[in-house]
């Protein structure tokens, strides 16, 4: 890739994250997420209801390369919420459990409820463009 | 690839009076489950407590270190 499409890739990633208040890089999609740390991020997103944008990592390995120099942060998932990296899997499994979550993203958390079944994502379409605009 | 106990030797290492607890969730040397406890996590946003774990093995992960799931917490916690 030459350094010019990188310096492209990378200003549309931060685009990604200025653009949408909660954004998830992932592997798989929302509805067919292709590894379990993916999925268990995905999963306390949907179980809190709250809208996201999605983008899969996996057609453009690119992708990665260029987040985790932005992020400071190796691995995927990636969740950002207002612009900042929350962090991972792990981080967004403990908040998801502790509460701290459903604050962040400023939604209501119902006591000892029963994660629903996984549901496609209402607002903030994912911005599945990202990958179409990649030369 | 790396095993176990070399992970925790490692992390012990870099990281200011820590102790590690290293599993390998699948037999396999490549997705461990890594809990650390360590005051230097004082005052850090959980972000920045698994990045100086992170740190420890730079290129590593994702790669020979296909997975690593991390624990943090200080000792006083």
């Amino acid at each position: 890739m030459t350094e010019s499409s990188k310096a492209q890739l990378r200003e549309q990633i931060e685009q990604a994250i200025r653009d949408n208040s909660v954004i998830l890089f992932m592997k798989g999609t929302p509805e067919a997420p292709s590894c379990g740390f993916s999925a268990r991020t995905v999963g306390a997103l949907q179980s809190l209801g709250a809208p996201f944008a999605a983008v899969d990592i996996l057609p453009h390995p690119a992708i990665r390369q260029e987040l985790s120099a932005i992020s400071n942060w190796p691995t995927i998932p990636q969740l950002f919420v207002d612009g900042e990296l929350i962090g991972g899997a792990d981080i967004v499994t403990e908040m998801f459990e502790s509460g701290e979550l459903a604050t962040v993203l400023g939604v209501e958390q119902a006591e000892g409820e029963a994660a629903p079944e996984p549901e496609v994502p209402a607002a903030g379409a994912a911005p599945m463009g990202i990958e179409n605009r990649l030369g | 690839m790396p095993n176990s106990d070399e992970i925790k030797r490692r992390i012990e290492a870099s990281i200011p009076e820590s102790s590690a607890e290293v599993e390998d969730l699948t037999g396999g040397g490549d997705h461990f489950r890594a809990t650390v406890i360590s005051d230097a996590f004082a005052g850090l946003a959980r972000i920045e407590q698994h990045r100086m774990v992170y740190d420890v093995f730079g290129a590593e992960v994702g790669g020979p270190i296909h997975a690593l799931s991390i624990k943090t917490q200080t000792r006083t916690s």
